[in-house]
């Protein structure tokens, strides 16, 4: 059991959750609200310096019973120990969390990943977007359990949403803003420009 | 030359009250002459520079690129969902296509993960030959990333020459598993077959005469004026950026961060090699074309050596609840039948839990994390992309560089779509 | 070629005139060229691209089947090949190039996952790319051998050259279906993208 653990426990003591091994590896699930603080210690104290931030993910089991788990695997370069914080969302309530990408940049896109991905949003991202699906999908959040393999559309339809190109689907409103052609866009993109809205595909179900 | 940095402030404050992520347009409120000078050029999907479906969109101010924000998905083809619906072995065919230029070292990824899991010891002769496995992929990646880097770079001679060597490393892999690319060469708890009789003589004698091609290579390109112009100080990485980026591999090493895991976390015997691990200095294109040409030469050593220690035996364990058994028992033993039939028909149960590992990748780290509930499928299969993690890190590279620039930074990151997509 | 040109010979003399039907002697002509100079328009998506780019290398070398000029813009391509898998998101962007390109054109579907969809029957991949583009050749593999691809070229031609310039019938002119864009009524693609093989068994995940 990494030592972190017991370190953990000390400072943050009912925050912590249940800790585990599996394969070799320390597992320790830690609450919602604490995230933060126990990133941001895990980081900066002395003897943790995991600087170094392997990877974000989610799981989502397939008992219903179980809760959905947002998975941080940490990694110490310079004490070269891994491991793993977990934090428990509730599947049917609310799915937010707290960012750490003001401690570690690499979460940029890895958040944005999980959230395309299993519809968490990361509370204090600077740009959470969806990333591997187009920004105007409308079939929901693929990775979690009652999304079918094969999608909630017809293929038919599928195709069909695919090829509908719609500006706002190729291009983040930010860069919208950018380009020279800001003057001939239509005055209601304008307007949702000004307001910060994403743009939806005309006539969806 | 001088190159021009603008800043602008790219923060949101996040989420609204009602839970919405909220974005802020930048740009056309506070600097409206800004917009009007400013063009936004977009580079991709489908373009012959980017290295795969990847867009680009790039704000330039003139020829200086001021922002760039990469459009990724074009290839994301639902891998890790696709892993949820079927048994570990059937998932090593689908590793195959995620890193598609290194797929030996992809399925050894899995393959270990899956053992990790499952609490499985491989075998010795298994070991040395998955090492040699991941070797010949780490050069085959690397030969794809010179070749195409060349070319964005304007020469196309090396492109030929290191296409020839993978030629020569597609003979080898096709003669141990029949495909060229799509090798799936690894199962739970061993491989799918043993190399062939040519197998270790083709492959001695592919280690003593691709350092001649290595040494033209570098002859063309190391102290060309062409070359060194642009590749150095182009996309410049601090160690402590390329830490917190979460950056791996070449990528990281070329930052003068000495992390490579086949060193600081071994597998498959590798603290038993003798190699070195080549790290950078000044963390720009230049030096991490240095570390990718010198790993080859240290891949190629370790080849080497791995046909030197490799020893007789089986290259299965001898579990008959993981492994197939032969056709020919299968088909007359009826032990043998219905342990053939359980694996086919259910699958090989992993216990409750959860396991990663990461492999030394050409590209990075590449990490699977398995997490298992009991059943022959995994609950979830996730697969830590190096490429995806490297190129995340392009916008902050790219600012005040050329466009010329930014073409050569993005070769430099090394990515395959397929791993950045998955 | 073959029984285009009758030549006359005269009681032992050499021939005095040749005769063709200027219809045979066009499109001989025209298909030739066409066939052995087809520009290849390079849509590499995944690891098809790979092995096309190794059939464009010193080994297999389709140069000299007359794809000596990759284009790597539309306007300037013959024969658009998409190497691998596609995936919705991408679905736009071969179509829009797909009408980027002056005819004639031809479309090689190279690769399981481009033809079928291959073993990505998943919310992801457009299940065969002739949902959204007319196809000619079809090469099957994953991913296939250059020789497969050679041999995909070669069938490209043997078509090319049964084609007429005569013909009355308007070559790729499709107009889509509705206004989205679908060129196939949505019940055939619906019918030509169920699950097949593997597919019908894999899709429980417990």
């Amino acid at each position: 059991m990494n030592r972190s653990v017991d370190a953990l426990r000390a400072t943050f003591g009912p925050a912590i959750g249940r800790a585990l091994e599996s394969c070799g590896d320390t597992i320790v699930y830690v609450g919602r609200e604490a995230l933060r603080d126990v990133m941001a210690w895990l980081r900066d104290t002395p003897q943790q310096t995991y600087d170094y931030l392997v990877d974000i993910t989610a799981v989502e089991y397939r008992d219903r019973e179980r809760p959905l788990e947002v998975v941080y695997i940490l990694r110490s370069l310079t004490r070269r120990t891994d491991l793993r914080v977990k934090v428990e969302l509730d599947p049917q309530g609310d799915l937010t969390i707290d960012s750490v990408v003001s401690l570690w940049r690499g979460a940029d896109w890895l958040e944005r990943e999980v959230y395309d991905m299993f519809g968490i949003t990361f509370r204090g991202h600077p740009d959470l977007r969806r990333i591997l699906m187009w920004e105007t999908y409308a079939e929901g959040h693929p990775l979690r359990k009652d999304f079918p393999l094969r999608g909630r559309f017809s293929r038919a339809e599928q195709v069909r949403q695919a090829l509908a190109a719609q500006p706002e689907a190729h291009y983040s409103l930010e860069e919208l803003s950018i380009a020279a052609a800001y003057e001939e866009l239509p005055a209601d993109m304008k307007e949702r420009l000004r307001r910060g809205e994403r743009g939806r595909l005309p006539d969806s179900e | 030359m001088s190159k021009r940095t603008v800043e602008l402030e790219l923060a949101t404050p996040g989420v609204d009250a009602r839970g919405e992520p909220l974005r802020v347009p930048l740009g056309v409120a506070e600097h409206p002459d800004l917009a009007a000078e400013h063009m936004l050029i977009n580079i991709g999907p489908q373009h012959p520079a980017t290295h795969g479906v990847l867009r680009l969109v790039v704000e330039l101010d003139g020829e200086t690129v001021v922002r760039v924000i990469p459009h990724l998905g074009y290839l994301h083809s639902g891998f890790e969902k696709l892993g949820e619906y079927r048994h570990y072995n059937q998932i090593i065919p689908l590793t195959d296509r995620t890193d598609y230029l290194s797929p030996m070292a992809n399925n050894v990824g899995f393959a270990l993960a899956a053992e990790r899991l499952m609490g499985i010891a491989i075998t010795p002769r298994c070991t040395v030959l998955r090492v040699i496995a991941c070797e010949m992929s780490r050069i085959i990646s690397h030969m794809v990333w010179l070749g195409t880097t060349s070319i964005d770079l304007g020469a196309f001679t090396p492109f030929l020459w290191a296409f020839q060597e993978r030629e020569r490393i597609y003979n080898l892999q096709e003669m141990w598993t029949g495909a060229r690319l799509t090798t799936s060469v690894t199962r739970v708890g061993g491989l799918m077959a043993d190399v062939p009789g040519d197998f270790v003589a083709g492959l001695r004698h592919f280690t003593q005469t691709f350092p001649k091609t290595l040494s033209e290579i570098d002859r063309v390109l190391t102290r060309n004026a062409v070359w060194v112009g642009r590749t150095q100080g182009v996309g410049v990485l601090t160690a402590a950026e390329a830490t917190n980026h979460s950056l791996s591999g070449p990528m990281l090493r070329a930052s003068g961060v000495a992390y490579d895991v086949r060193k600081d976390k071994p597998y498959l015997d590798y603290e038993t090699y003798d190699f070195d691990v080549v790290v950078g200095e000044h963390g720009d294109v230049y030096d991490r074309y240095l570390v990718r040409l010198e790993e080859c030469s240290q891949s190629n050593r370790i080849l080497q050596q791995a046909l030197d220690r490799l020893p007789d035996g089986p290259i299965n364990i001898a579990d008959p609840r993981v492994i197939l058994p032969p056709k020919s028992r299968a088909m007359n033993d009826m032990e043998a039948m219905i342990y053939h039939f359980k694996q086919v028909m259910e699958g090989v149960k992993a216990p409750v839990g959860e396991a990663y590992v990461g492999i030394e990748n050409p590209k990075g780290e590449l990490g699977t994390y398995l997490v298992s509930d009991g059943t022959a499928k995994p609950v979830r299969w996730r697969i830590r992309p190096p490429s995806f993690i490297n190129l995340s890190v392009l916008p902050k590279m790219a600012v005040g560089h050329l466009l010329s620039d930014l073409i050569a930074i993005n070769a430099s990151v090394d990515i395959v779509m397929g791993e950045v997509d998955r | 070629m073959k029984r285009v040109i009758e030549s006359k010979e005269v009681a032992g003399q050499s021939p005095n005139y040749l005769l063709a039907k200027l219809q045979d002697l066009v499109d001989w002509a025209v298909n030739s060229s066409r066939a052995n100079s087809l520009w290849p328009m390079p849509f590499g998506t995944a690891c098809c691209a790979i092995e096309f780019m190794a059939t464009a290398a010193s080994r297999y070398d389709f140069a000299r089947f007359g794809m000596e000029r990759q284009a790597f813009s539309p306007r300037q391509a013959d024969v658009l090949i998409c190497a691998g898998r596609l995936p919705f998101k991408l679905a736009p962007v071969i179509r829009r190039i797909y009408d980027q390109m002056p005819q004639p054109k031809w479309v090689i579907s190279m690769g399981a996952c481009a033809s079928t969809g291959g073993i990505f029957d998943n919310y992801a991949m457009v299940q065969g790319i002739d949902t959204i583009v007319p196809v000619d050749v079809y090469v099957p593999g994953c991913p296939p051998r250059p020789e497969g691809l050679l041999y995909g070229v070669l069938l490209l031609h043997k078509k090319i050259k049964g084609e007429s310039l005569f013909d009355r019938v308007p070559r790729r002119d499709e107009q889509p279906l509705d206004d989205r864009g679908l060129r196939l009524p949505p019940e055939q693609i619906d019918e030509i993208s169920e699950p097949f093989g593997n597919s019908i068994h894999q899709f429980r995940s417990a």
